[in-house]
């Protein structure tokens, strides 16, 4: 079991945990993610790591409401707890003086791509930063980013807060007034990934996305994160979840990612109904669960 | 004739015994098993346990003992049965096997203890797994937990990486010389393959829990959720964790694709990937669990390969409602490494083998969903580099099966989370961990390891009786303090 430390929404549908893991804590780096389950029924998603403090012994993970589990999930309160979290998992993000970066974050996206764009500020970088959200209230995490930021730049899609528009809108806006660009890393939904992708390919500049495939265990043992890499397949869990934009076949990450589509409904519309007594069973579950070795 | 013995309390004369055939085991019916996820095999009674062990020749050399990985005394277990003292044939078992329940249920039978059986040379070989189960259910349900004895401690920290069968066993042993024997486990459940891998109708999860409460019982200590190499690397566990010995038992790890077009479409799966949600995450109970499965009723499924890990996926795609299941095997029935008792229940249930056959292109419809498998016969030519005919494609015999999921096992490569995080690991060509073969002893002082992470896939027996080399050479590492 592993207790939230503090919970709060920082958007509408976007919670911030603070929960005590501190195996993971201690070892965490920028770009590595947990894998979590929250209850004994429950199936095992992955979830970025926004950041970690080994001293206190806490990780944080910033989740938006998407299906039944992220729901669950933001239903919890400060005082509550997960069953299972593991990691960290994946490789780091690459960490070095590149030159110019640009940091692009899609929605919930900008949480992941935060302790990736601190750490590079720290290596010496200038960090060129563009957030983008559908609208001004799911702009998330501005002030962090500004503080990692030599320039940060906001979009809305209704323009209403910063400037209207998309994240590629800007992207395009410092390609065309000649801005050096050494490295892209974009975090946010596919199609906006995709769309830095293909911008960047003709400028030939080297752009990191961070991948998020259906997993299960996390440590190479299943194969089901599997994304087609220059036509080979690799695990998202353990080659990744970073990877060369250029190299991804997206069309293969939105087939598979829609693998379970109707049954991911199903679930959903069943939570509607089960949420209050899923919520209690939690809060009352024995701390003994059969096969767990109790975490420690 | 000489080289046997008659035992007093066997009350049936040598030559009637040899005339007697197995007891069959009782199982659920094909047709109604084939449509749930309950045990196939139902277990022998007292009556027909007694009847069966009493049909033992209590050889003077007995073949099944020497022929045990572990070395279970199986000819004294198999007495204390006609004796009728089940919980002292339990006590015989768990002398050299932690994990009887299991190995009853699971072990190749006929290629260890049933297979150089005097009985079988006769009749039937003496269902040696069938009492091996019979006594440690018999243990389960009539033993007093409280009278499990701990060892006197001797101060020493064994750390067992994974949770799975050489980890157990070797876990078990440990704890019973007295020393402080923590087990890692990366997933959320204790049991390595035992959980993920092998399903329900095998064996079910209620007996792995059972033994692994045995182990707390003695004093074990399991902490699930952490991933060495990830959350905390094997020098960090003898540095600053104070574990004076590591037992690396992490399994075979990363499944095999077989590199043919078409493995990414939606519905080909990893045998990993397929048993892991169904037996780990319990896929096949969703909704009642959040974990989903693609639909298989009225679908037709096929599983690539010839294993106990084939048969267990595609028996599982059978019950969760497929209409046509083919296991696709470029060998012939001959080379198929299933246990022999698997092939028999499968074809029961209706399984369509089609040997001598293999994929060698997926097909899909316009959204990515598997359609069919393109498929070439083969035949057997010269032996290859593990003896066995090396299957050779019949140009021109392409044919498409349809199907709407593929389920490919054909095995496993090492997985490098350890190997790559600890230095002065030695490992192989192909990175599985370098270990002596007697004391599993690795290149590094106080790291031993044993299973598939060192033999690549084998079986649950094989890696539990490298675990017990590895406790003992452990116990005499820490006893002695060299290397």
């Amino acid at each position: 079991m592993f207790k939230i430390l503090h919970a709060e929404f920082i958007a509408p549908g976007i919670k911030r945990f603070v929960i005590e893991a501190p195996r993971i804590a201690r070892k965490q780096k920028p770009g590595q993610f947990v894998i979590l389950r929250l209850y004994e029924q429950g199936e095992r998603i992955p979830l970025t790591i926004e950041r970690s403090d080994p001293a206190r012994g806490t990780i944080n993970i910033v989740v938006q409401s998407l299906g039944k589990t992220t729901n669950l999930l933001n239903s919890l309160e400060t005082g509550d707890s997960v069953l299972d979290i593991v990691g960290p998992l994946g490789k780091p993000s690459e960490i070095e003086n590149f030159g110019t970066v640009v940091i692009m974050g899609g929605g919930v996206g900008t949480a992941m791509a935060y302790p990736t764009a601190a750490a590079l500020k720290k290596a010496g970088n200038r960090v060129i930063s563009i957030v983008g959200a559908r609208n001004k209230e799911l702009v998330i995490e501005e002030k962090e980013m500004r503080e990692v930021s030599d320039t940060l730049m906001i979009t809305t899609d209704d323009g209403t807060y910063a400037d209207k528009g998309f994240v590629t809108d800007k992207l395009r806006q410092l390609i065309e007034n000649g801005t050096r660009i050494d490295l892209v890393l974009a975090v946010g939904p596919i199609p906006m990934m995709r769309a830095v992708a293909e911008m960047t390919r003709k400028e030939k500049i080297r752009t990191i996305v961070s991948l998020n495939p259906i997993m299960i265990d996390g440590t190479g043992m299943c194969g089901g994160c599997r994304v087609l890499i220059d036509g080979k397949s690799e695990f998202a869990c353990v080659d990744g979840p970073e990877f060369d934009a250029h190299r991804i076949d997206f069309a293969v990450l939105v087939q598979r990612n829609a693998m379970y589509r109707a049954a991911e409904q199903k679930s959903m519309d069943n939570f509607k109904a089960e949420q209050d007594s899923l919520l209690a069973k939690m809060r009352d579950r024995e701390t003994d669960c059969a096969l767990a070795g109790g975490g420690q | 004739m000489n080289d046997i013995m008659s035992k007093s309390a066997n009350p049936i004369p040598l030559k009637e015994r040899m005339k007697m055939p197995r007891q069959a085991m009782p199982e659920q019916p094909p047709l109604l098993r084939a449509v749930n996820f309950k045990e196939v095999n139902l277990g022998y009674s007292e009556d027909l346990a007694r009847q069966e062990a009493q049909r033992c020749l209590a050889c003077a050399k007995p073949a099944c003992v020497n022929d045990c990985p572990v070395g279970v005394n199986v000819k004294d277990f198999v007495e204390l049965i006609v004796a009728g003292d089940f919980l002292g044939a339990a006590a015989k078992i768990r002398e050299d096997n932690v994990l009887p329940a299991i190995t009853g249920r699971v072990c190749p039978q006929e290629d260890h203890c049933e297979g150089g059986c005097l009985m079988g040379k006769k009749v039937t070989p003496l269902g040696i797994g069938y009492l091996e189960r019979f006594v440690a259910d018999y243990e389960q349900r009539h033993m007093d937990r409280s009278k499990i004895r701990r060892a006197a401690s001797t101060g020493k920290k064994v750390a067992i990486v994974g949770s799975g069968p050489s980890g157990l066993t070797a876990a078990g042993d440990l704890v019973q010389k007295g020393h402080e024997v923590h087990v890692f486990e990366a997933l959320h459940e204790l049991g390595g393959v035992l959980v993920y891998g092998i399903p329900e109708f095998r064996l079910p999860k209620q007996i792995i829990r059972e033994q692994i409460d045995y182990m707390r019982a003695m004093g074990v200590h399991f902490e699930t959720n952490v991933v060495v190499g990830k959350t905390v690397t094997i020098n960090e566990l003898m540095e600053e964790e104070g574990f004076d010995a590591v037992f690396i038992g992490t399994g075979a790890g990363l499944p095999q694709f077989m590199g043919i077009p078409g493995e990414h479409f939606n519905g080909v799966y990893s045998a990993n990937e397929f048993l892991t949600r169904i037996n780990l995450m319990h896929a096949y109970e969703f909704p009642n669990y959040d974990e989903p499965m693609v639909d298989f009723r009225g679908k037709d499924v096929a599983v690539i390969g010839g294993g106990n890990t084939a048969l267990d996926s595609i028996r599982s795609a059978l019950r969760l409602g497929a209409r046509k299941a083919y296991v696709l095997y470029r060998r012939s029935d001959a080379e198929m490494p299933a246990r022999k008792e698997e092939v028999k229940h499968a074809k029961q249930e209706g399984i369509e083998f089609q040997v001598l056959t293999a994929p060698v292109e997926f097909l899909a419809d316009d959204k990515g969903w598997l359609t069919a498998a393109r498929c070439i016969r083969m035949e057997l030519g010269e032996p290859d580099a593990s003896g066995r005919r090396r299957p050779v494609p019949k140009e021109g015999s392409e044919f498409d099966l349809p199907l709407s999921v593929a389920v490919i096992a054909i095995g496993t490569s090492a997985n490098p989370l350890i190997q790559s995080t600890t230095p002065g690991l030695a490992t192989n060509k192909r990175n599985y961990i370098e270990a002596d073969p007697m004391t599993q002893r690795t290149s590094r002082r106080g790291v031993f390891a044993g299973g598939d992470i060192v033999t690549g896939s084998a079986t649950v027996i094989l890696a539990m009786g490298a675990g017990r080399r590895a406790a003992k050479s452990i116990h005499e590492y820490l006893t002695s303090g060299k290397w």
